[in-house]
């Protein structure tokens, strides 16, 4: 990424360059890393699988529900994607399984998605507010898997949101439903400083990017 | 609604101090600093001479009213920007800055207390954030601090935690998880439930706790402080990845 004009250069600052085939696929002001780090709010919910389920709502309406086994039967996809952390990091060619969005409307019997935007909620009582356009055409999944195994909880497991073109922490994890709304409006982040769409490639990090 | 831009400020470093072998705090004069709330953090961005940029977050660890904004950078192995400002930069150089980021792991005197505050290395710097905002807008609030560090060598801070420990209403613990001296009169080993239940407040007195520190250590206390029964809305937490830079 090229300076600012008014960026002053920080004296005997050298910093280690990309390789090109890297800098295509990291968006500006991330950096790569091989660890996954874990960044949440709050402690880690644990929820039984006995208790999960999984959810899409429409004000109090529910419009579907699948319970852990009933989740498990539907059709169940594998992606590889690249994730962007708004805290800087970006990791490459992360592989999760889950279930698309398309799959859940379809299961719910649903042929158009019933408003343009969601709120997705998690235990722990964290949610984020997400474009219903981001979400469709294989662009959005609940996972249930990470590099082939179980997602950990720390990681958000049983199940997270995965939209990895959007900054990761659109990406709720311990996620137990959408709830389809009508205007879009922020959610626990994007009430607290942080962008409400948040595209790593435009760097919309805060509030006003 | 519609907000402004957090801009990019300039920031010129006015004093570094090395707290341990490799953390170091930064204190800086930013032109046009709005402010902050204790807890919050900054994003630095470094310059090349040739216009090569990089970007990381770093926790503020001076009061809201200090003249000078101070951070504390540690040494990541193998990192880009942390070895720059460990060992390179200097007084007079200058770098850019955007904030102040963050409004969960905050606290203000509206929020009360008791406190707990929980930091593991150099998760202490937003909490000594805290720290001075509370000795300063609210020093009758009930705290505790609790700082797990794993040498003796690895305190950071180590004037201010004696500055704390005479303020009636704040006790410190700290305790040592590697290579503790036969005369050290603190606790011994990585905080959990047993330690919490000694020196933290009971659940009954509705604390609100902070646990800043590397994500294992913040996994483990978070836990511990729901097992001893705190409401999991009742504790906020940073968390730094396992190293965070690499590549």
């Amino acid at each position: 990424m090229a300076a600012d004009e008014k960026s002053p250069v920080s004296r005997g600052f050298v910093g280690r360059r990309r390789s090109p085939a890297q800098a295509e696929r990291v968006p500006p002001g991330q950096y790569v890393t091989l660890d996954f780090p874990i960044l949440s709010a709050g402690p880690t919910p644990h929820t039984p699988l006995e208790q999960w389920s999984f959810a899409l709502q429409q004000g109090t309406q529910r419009l579907a529900e699948w319970s852990w086994p009933q989740f498990q039967a539907l059709k169940q996809t594998p992606v590889t994607v690249d994730i962007h952390c708004v805290t800087k990091w970006s990791k490459l060619d992360t592989r999760w399984v889950g279930v698309t969005f398309d799959t859940l409307l379809e299961a719910a019997g649903l042929n158009t998605p019933p408003t343009s935007y969601v709120m997705a909620y998690s235990d722990g009582g964290y949610t984020t507010n997400l474009p219903v356009a981001d979400l469709v055409n294989g662009q959005a999944l609940i996972v249930t898997k990470f590099d082939g195994t179980p997602l950990a909880p720390g990681h958000g497991g049983p199940a997270r949101l995965l939209v990895p073109h959007l900054y990761f922490w659109k990406s709720a994890k311990w996620v137990r439903g959408l709830t389809f709304i009508t205007e879009d409006k922020p959610g626990f982040w994007e009430s607290l400083g942080y962008h409400m769409y948040g595209d790593p490639w435009k760097e919309q990090r805060y509030a006003g990017d | 609604m519609r907000v402004p831009r957090l801009p990019w400020r300039t920031a010129e470093i006015v004093a570094v101090r090395n707290e341990t072998a490799h953390a170091r705090s930064l204190a800086l004069r930013v032109e046009g600093w709005p402010g902050h709330a204790a807890g919050q953090h900054v994003d630095v961005r470094l310059t090349a001479a040739d216009g090569y940029q990089a970007q990381r977050s770093y926790s503020i660890s001076s009061a809201p009213a200090a003249a000078e904004l101070e951070l504390l950078v540690d040494y990541v192995p193998d990192g880009e920007v942390s070895p720059y400002l460990t060992h390179e930069a200097r007084v007079g150089d200058r770098f850019e800055l955007r904030g102040p980021i963050g409004g969960y792991f905050i606290w203000t005197a509206a929020y009360g207390g008791p406190l707990l505050l929980v930091a593991g290395g150099s998760g202490i710097a937003p909490l000594a954030s805290i720290l001075a905002y509370r000795a300063a807008a609210a020093p009758g609030i009930a705290t505790h601090l609790l700082y797990s560090a794993r040498t003796a060598e690895d305190i950071i801070f180590k004037e201010r935690l004696e500055a704390w420990k005479e303020d009636p209403a704040l006790a410190v613990s700290v305790t040592l998880t590697r290579n503790v001296a036969a005369d050290w009169s603190g606790y011994r080993g990585r905080i959990d439930a047993a330690m919490l239940h000694e020196v933290a407040f009971a659940a009954s007195k509705s604390p609100l706790a902070y646990v800043c520190g590397p994500t294992a250590m913040v996994e483990h206390v978070a836990d511990a402080l729901v097992s001893i029964g705190y409401p999991a809305g009742r504790v906020r937490t940073e968390r730094f990845g396992p190293t965070g830079e690499s590549t």
